[in-house]
């Protein structure tokens, strides 16, 4: 099927209807009113059948669409009006009462329209179309209809802007200022009826609240800004309508009503996982992140202090090899656990690996330097309080470092200072300083050989004892330049 | 209360009760506010906010009336201006701290358009009043507690009103975001204008404010902080429950 004058005709006619539930839809949304579009669409049915039957008992043409609307219109006003009856007096509950307009409406005219089915000049012809949508039935005259109602809704959401945005916000403060809510509610919940009862042609009155709040949704998972929002919203709306005509172009047995529905679920379900700022994608993204960047700087950190522990210093004569299963044992990981953060910061660059043993390459001292140096700015500040003992203030520090700005870390800690010293013992937990007796036996050096010992470089003994037994050695020649 | 009689009050309740269905929040207040710093204390459920809102006609009273600078408040409504909760709505909402303070200049502009020059450039004054002229543009979800509650007190100052009606002002900020609250209502009752607040801190009053309205259901104490806050005031207002504010109170009266 090309795309002949007719086609063209449904599509800018669903484009346009859904321009305007997009543009309405929004401020349905931020007021709250989601529901009520649901209760108008719902509503309509019996005044459809009504009009119906009335065109065709007077003997005219009961597919005419304008006294079809015209009844819709009426029924979905008397739908508002029954919800707004009902919870006056607080005795029911929006929700409730929405729900009960709703489906004793949709009931009566379901039991209508099986009555209708019994008269003669087949007055039920096409009605069908009102509940899920039958865009293909749209002549050109409809299709300006639609524009016609899409540019009023559009100049009165203009004209309106302060006002619903006032109302939407903080209603009681404008009520306080002297802007009349009231009037404005009913200036929208008139252009939700309006919205409505148009799409139900297009759309079908079971999905028009579709129409209605997924674009706006959509919108606001995209933008801040309340101008943005209502144009992204209008779009979103203008093309989920013509995707959804088109495709019902294409394959005449789909409902057009389901058709655009899917088209904008589509847009939010998108919207949802990759907005950049509020989708799950991106959350989840930066939340691994985070949590990566942390682990990281926890390896870093625990071969600093490995180094520092042995009286080492990265970038020093004494610079040191340390085994992946000493820094495992620190930070309480499994070995092989380390193993695959050493492989990975490794292909970053940060550090360099042989036989089970890593060793900071320059970028990585740098940054090993930065993490200790936020770690003990924020230890020091803590214990400067009194805010915790020494132990919580390694936990607290642990947890809160990776969010500390430079300019906060060089506020608490002045820049360019010496690293201060830690003040806790390195060795303290699986650092454990049992070096003293490394060198008695054989078997007790095997037994710690993943313990630093903060003592190790006063330790006796000679060079070859110190290489074998403790956790630290002297970086060989061949790694020295690697980075 | 010596109340000269050519200019009046800039709140006067007679009579006023209300009731939400069938529980009566407010017995028969009758109650006239003088120019300055008016605090509202008294316990959780004492109808400390319902009394601001009954006085502005957000919610219904069965009896009595509230009169603004001697009219109802139709009349003066641009010499009234309101902080309402900051809990009462929607941080989520899709504004900049400026579109919120602009809201207090809507009643002033012609209903379509944009917000002209002028009044943005109110409010972004009363934004720097509260200190947060460099937050203007940031989306109101991504501002601390204490910044939205400036954002609140910045869009009351924007109305530029003779009477502000605050509800819980210093609620959840911090101790710092307090002070320079509190810094501003003072510049705003020196500039010759009035404050009533509804307040929860009993140990803040003597130091904070000049007038003081003890409620509890009805109206307990009302006067001159150093007159009418006094130990037996408060503890019929709080039944009794509260021994330990007492030595607050006591404390807070000396300085």
């Amino acid at each position: 099927m090309s795309l002949g004058y007719n086609t063209l005709v449904v599509l800018a006619g669903c484009a346009l209807l859904g321009l305007a539930c997009g543009t309405v839809g929004a401020f349905a949304l931020l007021r709250g009113r989601a529901l009520m579009a649901d209760a108008v669409g719902h509503a309509a049915l019996p005044g459809v059948v009504l009009a119906a039957m009335i065109v065709a008992t007077l003997g005219g043409n009961p597919r005419a669409l304008p006294p079809l609307l015209a009844g819709a219109l009426v029924a979905g006003v008397l739908g508002v009006l029954a919800v707004q009856a009902l919870t006056r007096g607080g005795r029911i509950r929006e929700d409730a009462a929405i729900a009960i307009v709703l489906s004793s409406f949709y009931a009566l005219g379901v039991a209508l329209l099986s009555h209708v089915q019994t008269m003669p000049q087949a007055a039920q012809a096409g009605l069908g179309k009102f509940i899920l949508g039958q865009a293909a039935a749209m002549r050109a005259e409809d299709a300006l209809w639609a524009g016609g109602i899409a540019a009023f809704c559009v100049l009165i959401c203009l004209l309106l802007f302060q006002r619903l945005r006032a109302a939407c916000f903080d209603p009681d403060y404008a009520r306080v200022m002297g802007l009349s809510v009231a009037r404005t509610d009913l200036a929208l919940l008139g252009l939700i009826v309006i919205v409505a009862v148009a799409g139900l042609q297009a759309v079908g009155l079971v999905l028009v609240v579709a129409l209605l709040i997924l674009p706006a949704a959509t919108a606001r998972l995209l933008t801040h800004r309340l101008p943005v929002l209502l144009l992204v919203s209008a779009l979103l709306g203008a093309l989920a309508g013509a995707l959804g005509a088109a495709a019902s172009a294409f394959e005449p047995e789909w409902p057009t009503g389901a058709a655009v529905v899917l088209a904008g679920a589509i847009f939010f379900t998108l919207a949802l996982l990759l907005a950049p700022e509020r989708g799950l994608l991106p959350e989840a993204w930066r939340r691994a992140h985070r949590r990566i960047a942390a682990t990281e700087s926890h390896f870093l950190r625990a071969a600093w202090e490995a180094q520092e522990a042995a009286g080492a210093g990265p970038g020093t004569a004494g610079d040191r090899w340390t085994p992946i299963a000493a820094l495992a044992a620190a930070r309480g990981w499994t070995e092989a656990y380390a193993s695959r953060l050493a492989l990975w910061l490794a292909l970053r660059g940060l550090v360099a690996r042989a036989d089970r043993e890593i060793h900071l390459t320059p970028r990585g001292a740098a940054a090993a330097r930065r993490a200790v140096r936020a770690h003990r700015a924020v230890e020091l500040h803590l214990l400067g309080l009194g805010a915790t003992d020494i132990a919580g203030a390694d936990r607290l520090a642990d947890l809160v470092e990776h969010g500390l700005p430079a300019d906060m870390a060089t506020r608490l800690l002045a820049e360019p200072s010496s690293l201060p010293a830690s003040p806790h013992a390195l060795g303290s937990g699986a650092f454990s300083s049992q070096a003293d007796t490394l060198g008695d036996s054989e078997n007790a050096t095997t037994q710690n050989s993943n313990a630093f010992s903060s003592q190790a470089d006063t330790l006796g003994g000679s060079e070859n004892a110190t290489r074998q037994n403790f956790s630290v050695r002297p970086l060989r020649g061949r790694e020295a330049d690697r980075d | 209360m010596s109340q000269s009689t050519t200019t009046p009050a800039p709140l006067a309740i007679t009579h006023l009760t209300v009731a939400y269905g069938d529980k009566t929040v407010l017995w028969d207040i009758t109650w006239q506010a003088v120019p300055g710093l008016t605090a509202i204390v008294g316990p959780n459920g004492a109808g400390k906010s319902t009394l601001l809102r009954a006085a502005l006609g957000l919610i219904p009273s069965i009896a009595g009336e509230a009169r603004f600078f001697g009219r109802s408040l139709d009349e003066v409504r641009n010499r009234v201006g309101y902080l309402p909760q900051r809990a009462s709505v929607d941080w989520d909402f899709p504004a900049t701290a400026l579109d919120v303070v602009c809201m207090s200049r809507y009643p002033r502009m012609r209903w379509w358009g944009r917000v002209p020059k002028a009044e943005r450039e109110a409010a972004r004054g009363a934004l720097d009043q509260v200190g947060l002229a460099d937050l203007a543009d940031r989306q109101i979800g991504r501002l601390s507690g204490g910044q939205q509650q400036r954002v609140f007190l910045a869009r009351a100052l924007a109305q530029d009103a003779d009477l502000y009606l605050m509800d819980e002002p210093f609620a959840a900020v911090d101790a710092a975001t307090e002070q320079a609250i509190i810094a501003v209502l003072r510049r705003v009752v020196a500039a010759g204008r009035s404050v009533i607040a509804v307040h929860h801190d009993l140990s803040t009053v003597p130091s904070y404010f000049d007038q003081v309205l003890l409620l509890n259901g009805r109206a307990v104490a009302a006067g001159a902080v150093k007159s009418a806050f006094t130990p037996d005031a408060i503890a019929r207002a709080y039944g009794g429950r509260l021994n330990v504010l007492e030595q607050a109170v006591a404390e807070g009266g000396l300085q």
